[in-house]
């Protein structure tokens, strides 16, 4: 096998199950735009796995992704240090995040959706949109990505399941205060957890708010050939990886998505519990 | 009489090709023809009367759509010069041991068999795949020549047979080729669509590396359209071939689609062969099928699919088709070899939708019966409903294996390449498309069709390419391109 060079520039933990990589990959560095991802393989055995860029740059020849260690691959991906390389890194792959002035966006991110909002915040920024960011975590020590978010919002909202840090409760909570408010938003961006964009764009719907999602259904490929990553979007199939993966929250089946990402658990947990037990 | 003497000597059978028995092959992903040895080989080549083409008889080698010297390299076989035969081939062919083994002979080269018209046909395509194989495993690959460079640069775009054998073909011709892959393996529907148990990947690895010696540079995990653009490679190289391939899979569209279980052929097998889920856990991506897998469609994926499925634990596997047994667009021999290994028929009957479980999985398929009608456009016969035929099969995995459409995303990126309402790349017979310097072939210019027809198409292509370099840039007018695929 011929040798790859996608070497990792930086590894680090940003909480216990949170790992950060800054990998080597100029080409895509330079191609790259806010709400892509990449697929990488970690080693000749491994699976290919879709991550949403956390940052790129060109300059650098870097990219970054973050990611949160649930199953063996995310967790290997933990164990990589600066200097190791990947097998394989594709990208960028899917499209980008549709940027114009809208007005003011209010950017609603949630645990690891927190990593994959900051280009997307930053792209609206620089598009001319007044930002109000709302994040939120479990607790305070598994926020990410504070001080970069905030540094390219206009406002910015804290939330924490447990009250540690900011407003106690979910960000749910403080979009509805905001809406209930009467403040004028033109747009909602939502990246997390499943059942948080579902809940999102559950609440924005009767107010017509246009609301933009950012889905991450299993998938194979990435470049459009399998169709493991279909999703349903207005009763119509839509493809993850090529069509998306941003779509019109409002129109998102979330049960099907739901359902769909649990197709291989059992074996998810056959390949982490050998992983651990080799560890 | 010459001929009446010559022809009461020929052997009437091909000589057998030992096989792995269908009990024990249903349980292991290795190869199912196991290769004769020499001997049978040249016995084999010597069932052939060298026939000469004449004005009003087309033979063996008019059927190669790669047009290999057939009657000149089973002579070097019958003499016993193995080398000698298989640089013959060579001159020609740039997979000879993917064809050996995936080419429809039977329609091609067999078919046109002189010994074909009363016996069975001379075995053209385990010949091949004999002298390929001893070729490969005795390192006889010889001195590889490099010819003197003609100083012109081509970007190929998709590493599958097209791509391979005009990035080979031009290679050879002095030119410098750079592939361009978007998987981390080269081989395009070789490595993720033809299962181990056809084709195993260790031969399409040796079979790129032998390309590679040549000279070709294959940038793997490269996808044109979101890395580099068509237009962008035109800036950095002197032509551009495309051949992306038919990697879009078709749908039933039929209520219940996406729920858990429902597969694309493409996504189960490139789980299964690109990924080597058969070997999960060993390797980390999973497959998973039920005790009844359905396979819809007749074709060449389809026996794949449903011969995978047997392999990877299915109690019972079977294919849902339209049409009748005698209109199974797959090739004889992987019809026959589902039938061994087990793989039932459900002939004459489609699907009208899928029922799911509580947790969205599928659990049935509703069924209809049909009969065949007056003939269609292709002149198979169009397949008629008969009404209250409805009928359940119980499944918990579905294989959706009706078809492949063109890759999209090339089209999609370069505005000025022009395409057919089937989504093909518009290309006259050269190959060239709408765009000076941009020659396409295989699959995303005809539309889903064989490996070797791929094969044919990027050797066309790499004759015009080469030409184009040389000595005649002049190129079609747009307009040409207008009315679709010439």
């Amino acid at each position: 096998m011929c040798v790859k060079m996608y070497e990792i520039v930086k590894a680090e933990k940003l909480t216990p199950d949170v790992t950060r990589l800054e990998i080597a990959a100029p080409k895509i560095a330079r191609k790259a735009k806010a709400g892509q991802f990449i697929m990488l393989t970690v080693d000749e055995h491994g699976e290919r796995i879709p991550l949403t860029m956390a940052d790129f740059s060109a300059e650098k020849g870097t990219i970054t992704i973050a990611a949160l260690e649930i199953g063996k691959t995310t967790r290997q991906l933990g164990t990589l240090k600066a200097g190791d390389s990947l097998f394989s890194l594709v990208g960028p792959l899917g499209l980008s995040t549709h940027l114009e002035e809208f007005g003011t966006v209010v950017c609603v991110g949630g645990g690891i959706g927190l990593a994959l909002m900051y280009p997307v915040v930053r792209a609206l920024k620089e598009a001319g949109n007044r930002i109000v960011s709302i994040i939120g975590a479990k607790n305070k020590d598994l926020l990410m990505y504070e001080d970069e978010i905030t540094a390219v919002s206009d406002e910015m909202f804290v939330c924490t399941d447990d009250g540690s840090k900011g407003h106690h409760g979910f960000v749910s909570d403080a979009l509805q205060k905001l809406i209930d408010e009467k403040r004028k938003i033109d747009l909602v961006y939502a990246v997390g957890p499943i059942i948080m964009m579902k809940v999102i764009a559950n609440l924005t719907r009767p107010y017509n708010i246009h609301t933009v999602v950012s889905l991450n259904p299993i998938m194979v490929d990435g470049t459009g050939m399998c169709g493991s990553c279909r999703v349903i979007i207005d009763g119509e199939t839509k493809f993850g990886c090529v069509d998306g993966p941003e779509f019109d929250g409002h129109k998102v089946d979330f049960e099907n998505l739901t359902a769909r990402n649990k197709r291989y658990l059992a074996e998810e947990e056959t390949s982490l519990r050998i992983f651990q037990g080799a560890k | 009489m010459a001929e009446e003497k010559k022809k009461s000597r020929i052997v009437p059978k091909k000589y057998p090709m030992p096989e792995q028995d269908p009990k024990e092959r249903v349980r292991n992903f290795n190869e199912v023809p196991i290769g004769q040895d020499k001997e049978t080989a040249i016995l084999e080549a010597k069932r052939c009367l060298q026939c000469k083409p004449g004005p009003n008889r087309e033979i063996c080698k008019d059927g190669c759509p790669v047009e290999i010297d057939i009657p000149a390299f089973i002579k070097e076989l019958q003499e016993g010069n193995l080398e000698g035969a298989m640089s013959i081939i060579r001159e020609k062919q740039n997979l000879p041991a993917v064809c050996g083994r995936v080419c429809p002979y039977e329609n091609q080269c067999e078919g046109l068999c002189i010994v074909g018209k009363k016996n069975e046909p001379v075995g053209i395509g385990r010949l091949e795949r004999f002298l390929a194989d001893w070729e490969r495993n005795e390192q006889m690959h010889g001195k590889i020549e490099t010819p003197p460079s003609t100083g012109k640069k081509v970007a190929v775009v998709g590493g599958g047979p097209a791509g391979l054998t005009v990035a080979g073909d031009l290679a050879r011709l002095g030119h410098k080729v750079t592939v361009f892959e978007a998987l981390q393996y080269s081989g395009g529907v070789l490595v993720y669509g033809i299962p181990e148990f056809r084709l195993p990947k260790e031969i399409v690895r040796a079979e790129v590396d032998f390309i590679k010696k040549t000279g070709v540079e294959i940038k793997n995990d490269f996808v044109v359209g979101k890395l580099d653009t068509v237009d962008d490679l035109l800036e950095e190289y002197d032509a551009v071939f495309v051949g992306t391939g038919a990697g879009l899979p078709n749908w039933t569209n039929l209520e219940g689609e996406n729920l858990n279980g429902i597969l694309s052929a493409n996504e189960f097998l490139t789980r299964v062969n690109l990924m080597k889920a058969f070997r999960f856990p060993d390797y980390d991506t999973p497959i998973r099928v039920g005790k009844t897998v359905v396979t819809l469609g007749g074709g060449n994926v389809a026996m794949d699919c449903a011969r995978t499925a047997l392999r990877l634990g299915a109690g019972e596997s079977i294919i849902l088709y339209r049409r009748s047994d005698a209109e199974l667009p797959a090739r004889r021999e992987e019809v026959n070899h589902a039938r061994e290994e087990g793989v039932k028929f459900e002939m004459l009957a489609a699907p009208l939708k899928y029922i799911g479980d509580d947790c969205g999985n599928v659990k049935q398929i509703e069924a209809i019966r049909m009969k065949l009608g007056e003939p269609d456009d292709s002149g198979r016969r169009r397949p008629i409903r008969i009404e209250g035929s409805n009928f359940i099969v119980d499944c918990q995995t579905v294989l959706v294996a009706i078809g492949q459409s063109p890759n999209p995303l090339v089209p999609m990126t370069t505005p000025d390449l022009k395409t057919t309402k089937w989504g093909t790349i518009a290309v006259d017979a050269k190959g060239r498309t709408s765009k000076k310097g941009v020659f396409a072939g295989g699959d995303i210019s005809t539309g889903a069709a064989t490996v070797i027809l791929a094969m044919g198409d990027g050797k066309r292509a790499a004759k015009a390419m080469h030409s184009y370099l040389m000595d005649d840039p002049s190129w079609p007018a747009p307009e040409a391109f207008e009315k679709g695929a010439c």
